[in-house]
């Protein structure tokens, strides 16, 4: 089937008493004619006849743009009147003008003081929400703490299946090449001054101190933060929350505390597993690239690198796991309305979650240091 | 136009789904401007014709012509401008969330036409005030409409661009009783405004006997019975029977001794 062909809609002015409309006065014969009907020109007089003999079709569309143009006309005091107007058209016509009477609808654009303020607000908002639910699970937490029985160990298993062991190869894979490009990078460094060895040292603390803690909370905070945001959110449009609330459970025992269980004990064995893959990855650069035989290599690693060092890294997974956690649940919960809103949140909760695990990093180095460690 | 033209043709349709056989040979016309309503029990295969019918899903053999051309053999352009005739309210709405409904109103007219904005605006507007939803609705969201706006509004929308056939899912599904007659109101005077052909799914027995020119009880895959609601209480056919016993059929009918339709 050919779309049917279209005479396009056109008005003109045999005399000076009439206005002869033809074509399509519908929404896709009109085309770009809406524009200029507000501004044509019509010879001043007292009295119009509009001529609809050669209408060939009159939707709602059309009738809008005819109705508006008879409101300017009668408005500049002019009398109007048809002829030969379809019974059809002028049923649809006295419609339109019956609903034109009802109160315009405003659409208003609110100055840009205004929304700065507005989403200024709205972020303060978000903070103290995000605050307050940190707040009501640690209540939760301590709660079950007490109380033990009520912690549920198959959804915490089965967090550290999904957030953890299903994690280990791209973290393992990662961490590798991470270490691989800091020997990689140094390596020319050294080289100059013949400080090969010093390459334990370089990747050694980087990547225990720095690079494993951090990529692995990124990862994580990518898989699995934006996977509880999504299920969350998903319940919250479902009303499955509603119902959890209904029946009695509360909705943080099920689904916020055991994916905190989890990652406490997941995100820190990542990070240990970074750290070995990470430092593997720098001993096989350092033998390509610096001829560090991988004994030289660890007996240095051994002597150079502290168990502080190593305690730093580690000691910070804990805490990366409970923002990702936290910050993944809250946005789930701060879900309304329909299947985009799920989307935007899980979006919102990658970001927001590594931006605070990489603020933390920060903070922890600054604290560190004004501890000597 | 004539009458009694057929709209829609369905011949020797049938569906499957795996081993499931949905329609086994179904046959319907559908003619201009009637109101049309297809009922059946669960799992009829009432929504799965719907869809075939708006051009959504493809029956496994059979033929469905709507207005005299075989939606099987069309090519895109000409898909395209069919749907364009087409209007369809979805059971859930089926509205756009992240667009307000005026925009989600106005959306058929900016993708297919060349009007300016204020004028789309404006269109969208009637057609709101049309559907006799508030002004006040027209920046909301549809995550913040209650049920019975939420139907309002996709109507709205599936009229925007004036189609000739009228498709609707559930009309009155999850509305009370006061905005259900509502919309058997509504229907009847968009058929006597635009001339429009209705093609409606329903359980609703108020709508199909205040409201209905002809119904089609589908079951087992075929059409059991086509007729006027009237026809249909005469039918033997069991299948139509169950429609017209017990409790509910029977307060319809009563009820029915109030005419006003107007036809």
């Amino acid at each position: 089937m050919n779309p049917p062909q279209l005479t396009p809609a056109a008005i003109s002015q045999p005399t000076l008493h009439e206005l002869a409309l033809s074509g399509c006065w519908t929404a896709r014969g009109i085309g770009t004619l809406g524009q200029h009907l507000d501004v044509l020109p019509v010879a001043n007089n007292t009295e119009i006849i509009i001529d609809g003999m050669r209408i060939e079709a009159l939707d709602t569309a059309g009738m809008c743009i005819l109705h508006r143009l008879m409101q300017r006309l009668r408005g500049q005091g002019i009398a109007l009147s048809l002829r030969g107007w379809r019974p059809e058209f002028t049923k649809l016509l006295e419609l339109v003008s019956q609903y034109s009477d009802t109160p315009k609808i405003k659409i208003s654009r609110r100055p840009a003081l205004e929304q700065l303020g507005r989403s200024v607000a709205a972020i303060l908002e978000e903070i103290f929400a995000l605050l307050s639910f940190v707040g009501e699970s640690a209540v939760a937490v301590t709660g079950i703490l007490r109380q033990p029985t009520r912690l549920r160990w198959r959804p915490i298993l089965h967090n550290i299946y999904s957030a953890g062991f299903s994690a280990l190869p791209i973290i393992g894979l990662l961490s590798f090449l991470v270490g691989v490009v800091i020997a990689y990078q140094v390596a020319s460094q050294l080289r100059r001054y013949g400080a090969n060895i010093f390459v334990v040292d370089l990747v050694g603390l980087s990547v225990l101190r720095e690079f494993a803690p951090l990529i692995t909370a990124i990862i994580v905070a990518g898989r699995s933060g934006s996977a509880y945001a999504a299920q969350i959110g998903t319940m919250v449009v479902t009303e499955e929350i509603d119902a959890m609330r209904t029946i009695g459970i509360p909705p943080l025992d099920l689904l916020v505390i055991p994916k905190v269980f989890a990652l406490l004990i997941a995100l820190p064995l990542l990070t240990v597993y970074a750290d070995v893959l990470g430092v593997f990855g720098g001993m096989i650069t350092a033998r390509a690239q610096l001829g560090v035989s991988y004994e030289d290599f660890l007996d240095r690693f051994v002597n150079n690198v502290d168990l502080s060092d190593y305690l730093i890294g580690f000691g910070k997974a804990p805490v990366f796991a409970a923002i990702i956690t936290m910050v993944g649940c809250f946005q789930g919960f701060r879900t309304k309305g329909g299947g985009d809103s799920v989307g935007r949140q899980a979006t919102h909760s990658v970001v927001q979650a590594i931006f605070l695990v990489i603020v933390t990093d920060a903070l922890f180095s600054v604290i560190f240091s004004l501890m000597g460690l | 136009m004539l009458r009694d033209t057929a709209v829609i043709e369905v011949y020797n349709v049938s569906t499957r789904f795996g081993n499931h056989v949905v329609h086994a040979g179904l046959d319907l016309e559908i003619r201009r401007a009637e109101i049309f309503a297809i009922v059946g029990g669960i799992g009829s295969g009432k929504s799965t014709l719907l869809r075939e019918m708006i051009l959504l899903q493809r029956p496994d053999s059979g033929t469905i012509k709507v207005f005299g051309e075989d939606i099987q053999s069309l090519g895109e352009d000409a898909a395209l401008a069919l749907r364009q005739r087409l209007g369809v309210m979805f059971q859930h709405g089926g509205l756009f969330s992240s667009l307000n409904v005026l925009e989600n109103i106005g959306l058929p007219l900016r993708e297919h036409t060349d009007l300016g904005d204020a004028l789309i605006d404006d269109i969208a507007a009637f057609k709101l005030a049309l559907i006799g939803l508030a002004p006040e609705t027209a920046m909301q969201y549809p995550a913040e409409l209650s049920g019975g706006m939420l139907k309002r509004a996709s109507l709205a929308r599936a009229l925007a661009l004036d189609p000739e056939l009228l498709f609707l899912d559930e009309p009155t599904s999850g509305l009370d009783p006061a905005s259900a007659s509502d919309v058997d109101k509504l229907v009847l005077k968009l058929r006597d405004l635009y001339d429009l052909t209705i093609v409606m799914i329903t359980h609703d027995l108020d709508l199909l006997w205040q409201v209905t020119d002809r119904v089609a009880v589908l079951g087992e895959g075929k059409v059991q019975g086509v007729g006027s609601m009237e026809e249909l209480s005469h039918v033997d056919n069991p299948a139509v029977r169950q429609f017209f016993e017990g409790p509910r059929g029977k307060v319809g009918q009563r009820e029915h001794k109030q005419p006003w339709k107007t036809k």
